[in-house]
């Protein structure tokens, strides 16, 4: 036991002297949270847009002011014709154009509806499609105020949808586990694959095989200190993204730490495998970078969701571990669901892990002979 | 006289699939002796010492090192020999007191010992500057010499050297040789392998490889007379590389 704790001081000196190793291991998450959270942003905020009011009736004025005031949107000009609206798209910072027809307010309690045109542009077709679902769901809104307050009572049949979990449809909801997968498995697999495959090189690794250590004390005595940090990590995340971005963690923090240190249980076993398949500390990192992150950012329902995916890419998809994780992770923090709702995601883990362990030992007896 | 010798080699014979990598080696190393291990490349030298190492298994035959068997307690042979290779196997980003420690901590010696013995080591060494500095720092010979002490640190029987003189100028070899003549008076068996024909020289024995087989095992007098040749490296040309002679 000794022995072994001193082999793991040494590692945790290799770390801490390595500049390039703390970024890589603490640099690197809080970029991401902060990149991701703030940048890479689904949501609109402050969207511009023109007002084009044929009618100057006190219900346009009521509606542009709810519009303007819902936080979504800012008003970058008003228009006096049709013909401005090109113009205005054109100037850039209009994204969309509201066009309340002629006699808007007399029309609406007379007849019961009156038009608003929505006009955006399109050039930015997401952020198009967002403008337009926003201003439909403040029009809805406005739509029940008003029929609400009308003495006639006309009982309109209106669609009330709820968005359970992340009523606000925020994007940190989905980028938040994914940037936990994302770093634990790049931290863990990348880190140990290269830190065990430099020894190697450096021929150090010769060295601590024919001391009396045994070679799994070696292979622990090597992942004992990333696993630690990996969970620190974790705590760092959450945490970070409870302070800047407001997510709590909806079901057990001890589950989904258990879970985390499941995960990261995985990815270091993964890491010895690159390890004993890599000569040199360039292909280690080339492995983790090719072979792992490019298929969670992609495949692992992180950005883009796996049921929109052609079929084989789903295969493939259900093949790669964080995929099973992103599931365990959101379900935990976001909709707060326990171990019922994860344990087959949980297997699937256990069993990816238990897998990786067995053909790293294969393959280290092997070398060894 | 047999507890005089530190390493029993009989019959020793390792195959991978139908390559014979060791074809039935018979040797003796005795006590305190300088044991020149010499050998093209892909003649088995590796595979014989990391049998001997205790880091790979005989596929038959008897290898006794330290007093153990090979093939049954390799972990006891690895406590009682120290290794030093090529690359020095010391960690470049640590300190020359970290890495004292460290070797020490993995060979399970207390800390009272550890300490002790690296004082003694840094007062012989005069690295008493050097202690706090890290590895990269210090110039190739002093890595060299510091990195041989602590292969010894833990006062193994045997030492085992794989071309520990590999990519160092002439001075500092001699002077590394002269730490391995201390040692082995000391009382300690270093078994050296070397590409450097004139250190061949300087051991009191030494066995050459061909094929999987010693071919030649003697002192460098006794073979240069057999070989009729003034160097060992010329009797090592006429053994190993007959090629050679004809070119």
């Amino acid at each position: 036991m000794k022995r072994f704790l001193g082999f793991v001081k040494k590692e945790f000196l290799h770390i801490f002297r390595d500049i390039r190793t703390l970024i890589i291991i603490f640099g690197i998450p809080v970029a991401q949270i902060l990149i991701f959270g703030f940048a890479v942003s689904n949501d609109i905020k402050d969207a511009g847009v023109a007002v084009l009011d044929l009618s100057k009736d006190e219900i346009t004025r009521k509606l542009t002011d709810k519009i303007t005031s819902s936080g979504f949107f800012k008003k970058t000009e008003d228009l006096v014709n049709y013909s401005d609206i090109d113009l205005a798209f054109k100037k850039g910072k209009t994204k969309a154009v509201f066009i309340f027809e002629k006699d808007f307010g007399s029309r609406l309690l007379k007849e019961g509806k009156a038009t608003m045109n929505v006009i955006t542009d399109a050039s930015e077709p997401n952020v198009a499609t967002l403008v337009t679902n926003y201003s439909m769901a403040i029009a809805g809104d406005f739509n029940r105020e008003l029929s609400r307050n009308s003495l006639n009572g006309i009982a309109l049949v209106q669609p009330e949808v709820k968005m359970f979990y992340n009523p606000a449809l925020k994007s940190h909801f989905m980028f938040v586990p994914g940037v936990i997968t994302l770093i634990l498995i790049l931290i863990c697999a990348l880190m140990t694959s290269v830190t065990i495959t430099r020894e190697k090189e450096f021929g150090t690794m010769e060295v601590l095989l024919v001391s009396p250590l045994k070679p799994i004390q070696i292979i622990l005595g090597k992942v004992t200190p990333y696993f630690l940090l990996s969970i620190i990590n974790v705590v760092l995340i959450l945490v970070m993204s409870w302070l800047v971005f407001g997510l709590p963690v909806k079901g057990s923090i001890v589950l989904l730490m258990l879970e985390s240190m499941l995960y990261i249980l995985m990815s270091l076993s993964l890491g010895i495998l690159i390890s004993t398949v890599s000569k040199t500390m360039q292909q280690a990192i080339f492995i983790s970078l090719i072979g792992l992150m490019l298929p969670t950012i992609l495949l692992s329902g992180f950005i883009y969701p796996i049921e929109n995916m052609p079929v084989i890419y789903q295969y493939v998809s259900s093949i790669i571990p964080p995929k099973y994780f992103i599931t365990i992770i959101k379900n935990i923090m976001i909709k707060g669901t326990g171990i019922l709702f994860v344990w087959k995601e949980t297997l699937v883990i256990l069993g990816m892990t238990i897998l990786f362990i067995f053909i790293s030992v294969k393959k280290f007896k092997i070398r060894l002979q | 006289m047999m507890e005089d010798k530190v390493i029993i080699v009989r019959n020793l014979v390792k195959k991978f699939g139908s390559f014979v990598a060791n074809d039935n080696l018979s040797f003796d190393v005795n006590r305190g002796e300088i044991f020149g291990f010499l050998g093209a490349n892909g003649a088995g030298k590796t595979t014989a010492i990391r049998i001997l190492s205790g880091l790979s298994r005989p596929t038959s035959g008897e290898v006794m090192v330290a007093g153990y068997d090979a093939g049954k307690e390799p972990e006891m042979i690895k406590r009682n020999i120290g290794y030093m290779s090529q690359k020095f196997s010391l960690y470049e980003d640590l300190t020359v007191k970290e890495n004292i420690m460290l070797y020490g901590g993995i060979y399970g010696m207390k800390l009272a010992i550890i300490k002790q013995r690296t004082e003694e080591l840094l007062e012989r060494l005069n690295f008493r500057d050097y202690a706090n500095r890290i590895i990269s720092d210090l110039p190739l010979g002093l890595r060299q010499k510091l990195a041989f002490s602590v292969a010894l640190l833990h006062e193994p029987r045997i030492v085992f050297l794989d071309e520990p003189t590999g990519g160092v100028d002439p001075i500092t070899r001699r002077q590394f040789w002269e730490m391995i003549y201390e040692t082995a008076a000391g009382g300690i068996t270093v078994f050296v392998t070397t590409h450097y024909m004139d250190e061949a020289e300087y051991c009191d024995r030494i066995s050459i490889m061909n094929d999987g087989k010693i071919v030649a095992l003697d002192t460098p007098e006794n073979l240069k007379q057999k070989y009729k040749a003034s160097t060992v490296e010329e009797v090592f040309i006429k053994i190993a590389r007959p090629d050679r002679i004809q070119s």
